[in-house]
């Protein structure tokens, strides 16, 4: 079966203005194709979730945009640059971090590493770039509503609280783009709704285009601008409602998907192939 | 005591060599590579005894050792950060080395002095020339200087090794680095309290500092105080009670420190736990 990936917005003329384009991309792990032909575009400012079963490459998209992973064919460009290249502008937040329970660093300071831990040497206290510093990352805490519990050493912490200041952390720099790999992960559902109206405000207060990557698409449907959907080899990408459909799902996994309407207007997918049966797929 | 030459060397290299053992330890704790440290001493015994049979100096033949060890465990370990099974693996072998080493140098020098191995094993601060000082504080500075040099970033990369590494921290080359210099200053802490204690001199003050503070830059001033302090405090014990050899007296110093630092920091997790438990009993 062909990998396949479909821009169903085919041209959207703002090319230029793009945080992310990726052309007929392709990425190779120890010889076997993740995925490939894959185009997408994302816009600036733009919040756009990256769906998709285990496995498909969810990750491994997040890493080629970072320029981690070289692509095997075709072209990208990240903030008008070779991915790689403006990695300052980049806020990451990789997949299922969690600290050790015994990591006895404060949240502050952790935030603070996102704004001056590549600078060699030490901070030397009362300088005034440390003062704009400090209050910087005061901001950016408060901004994601860790601000009572920053001060506490990061190992004690619960999931979601660690989360929101690895979030920190990823926006301390003013970043242009902001990779979210799983962000809601250890969350429970009033928790992912929450974290999915904060960066959909911090999408529009920052103008700063998000990639999130998640499981589910309920909790933040409602925030979404765009949806890329990994699967089967390939990439779709589009408006949730054009992409969560049966025909581009189908035609996507190459097997019949089903995509229902419940009644409070939530989405379920059913029928998706097992994981099996996908890594099959993709050996071919 | 600062009428004697052997006790200011003592203290003058004693108090350089706390400073990089606190410095470095703090990361040791951080990132949990107290198994590093611990498989260095051994190295750190293997080369002081290979020097000794190839009638070379003792030292040289320990610091050649650890810095190599360190280097090698940085290499063989996955992403620069050393793992248990490549550690114990070199740990054993080199220790068995060492016994080859002891064995040999024991029989081939039988009537000469059999001391290299209770030196190495147990560290030989009283004994050190002016010349060995100047060696001493020479390192322990060059260690201080690029551990601070490189602290913000491996601070980083310790903590968060996936965004460190996005950002452009080139953390494979500062694990590599640390494991190095890692080696260098256990070289240095076996001269003072030798390497089967030098585990403590390492850790015990960096844990203290760990349970202290939360704060990455005053943990790291208190682990070089309280390094500094033990090694004071024990050379201070030894030199007051001299049955009392200096290396168990410094260690003692650290693992007190350690203790006292557990001390006031349980009450407080305690006071915190049951007290919810309690209320609810009594609502
Ligand atoms: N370093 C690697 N070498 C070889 N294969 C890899 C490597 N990393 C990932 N893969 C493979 O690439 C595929 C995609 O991995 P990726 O982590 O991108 O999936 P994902 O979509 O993020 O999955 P999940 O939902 O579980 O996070 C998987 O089949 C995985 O086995
Ligand atoms: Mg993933």
């Amino acid at each position: 079966m062909t990998a396949m990936a479909t821009s169903l917005r085919p041209d959207t003329g703002s090319r230029k203005g793009a945080a992310v384009t990726f052309d007929g991309a392709a990425v190779r792990l120890r010889g076997r194709t993740i995925w490939s032909d894959v185009s997408l575009t994302v816009a600036e400012a733009a919040f756009v979730a990256v769906l998709g079963p285990n496995g498909a490459g969810k990750s491994t998209l997040i890493k080629a945009i970072l320029g981690l992973l070289p692509l095997a064919a075709g072209t990208a460009s990240v903030l008008g640059r070779q991915p790689g290249v403006a990695k300052g502008r980049i806020g990451y937040l990789p997949q299922r971090h969690g600290f050790d329970s015994g990591t006895r660093i404060r949240g502050v300071d952790l935030v603070q590493l996102g704004l001056d831990g590549t600078r060699w040497g030490i901070p030397l206290p009362g300088s005034p770039s440390r003062k704009r510093d400090a209050a910087r990352v005061a901001e950016v805490i408060e901004l994601v509503g860790a601000t009572t519990y920053a001060r506490r050493p990061i190992g004690e912490l619960s999931g979601g609280e660690q989360q929101r200041l690895l979030i920190a952390q990823a926006l301390v720099r003013r970043p242009r783009l902001l990779l979210l790999d799983e962000p809601l992960d250890s969350l429970d559902l009033p928790n992912q709704a929450a974290v999915a109206a904060l960066v959909r405000r911090i999408c529009e207060e920052e103008q700063v285009a998000v990639l999130l990557v998640a499981h589910d698409i309920n909790p933040i449907i409602g925030y979404l601008d765009r949806v890329i959907y990994l699967a089967g080899g390939g990439a779709i990408e589009g408006a949730p409602e054009e992409v969560i459909t049966s025909e581009t799902l189908s035609r996507l996994y190459g097997a019949p998907i089903e995509v229902l309407h419940a009644s409070d207007s939530r989405l379920v997918v059913v029928g998706q192939p097992e994981a099996p049966f996908v890594h099959g797929d993709r050996h071919a | 005591m600062f009428a004697h030459e052997f006790m200011r060397n003592a203290l003058i290299a004693g108090s350089f060599v706390g400073l990089a053992c606190g410095l470095v330890g703090y990361f040791v704790v951080l990132r949990a590579q107290v198994f590093a440290g611990d498989a260095l001493s051994h190295v750190a015994f293997t080369g002081g005894l290979a020097a000794a049979v190839l009638g070379l100096n003792i030292l040289a033949g320990v610091f050649a050792a650890t810095i190599l060890g360190g280097i090698v465990m940085g290499l063989l370990g996955d992403k620069a950060r050393a793992d248990d099974v490549t550690i114990g693996s070199l740990f054993a072998w080199t220790l068995g080395l060492g016994v080859l080493f002891l064995t040999i140098f024991t029989t081939q020098d039988s009537a000469g002095n059999g001391t290299a191995g209770v030196r190495v094993l147990f560290g030989s601060i009283f004994g050190l020339s002016a010349a060995d000082v100047r060696t001493s504080v020479v390192l322990a500075v060059l260690a201080c200087a690029i551990l601070l040099a490189i602290a913000r970033p491996l601070l980083f990369a310790s903590l968060d090794n996936a965004v460190a590494a996005a950002q452009g921290v080139p953390v494979r080359v500062l694990g590599l680095g640390f494991l190095a210099l890692l080696g260098l200053v256990a070289a240095q802490a076996t001269q003072a309290v030798g390497a089967l204690l030098l585990l403590g001199l390492l850790a015990a003050p960096a844990g203290a500092a760990h349970r202290l503070t939360a704060n990455p830059y005053r943990g790291l001033l208190l682990s070089a105080l309280f390094s500094v302090g033990s090694i004071w405090i024990g050379l201070t014990l030894s030199y007051a009670f001299p049955t009392l050899p200096p290396s168990s007296m410094i260690i003692a110093a650290a693992v007190g420190i350690y203790l006292l630092a557990l001390a006031t920091t349980i009450p407080r997790a305690r006071a915190v736990w049951p007290r919810p438990a309690n209320a609810n009993v009594a609502a």
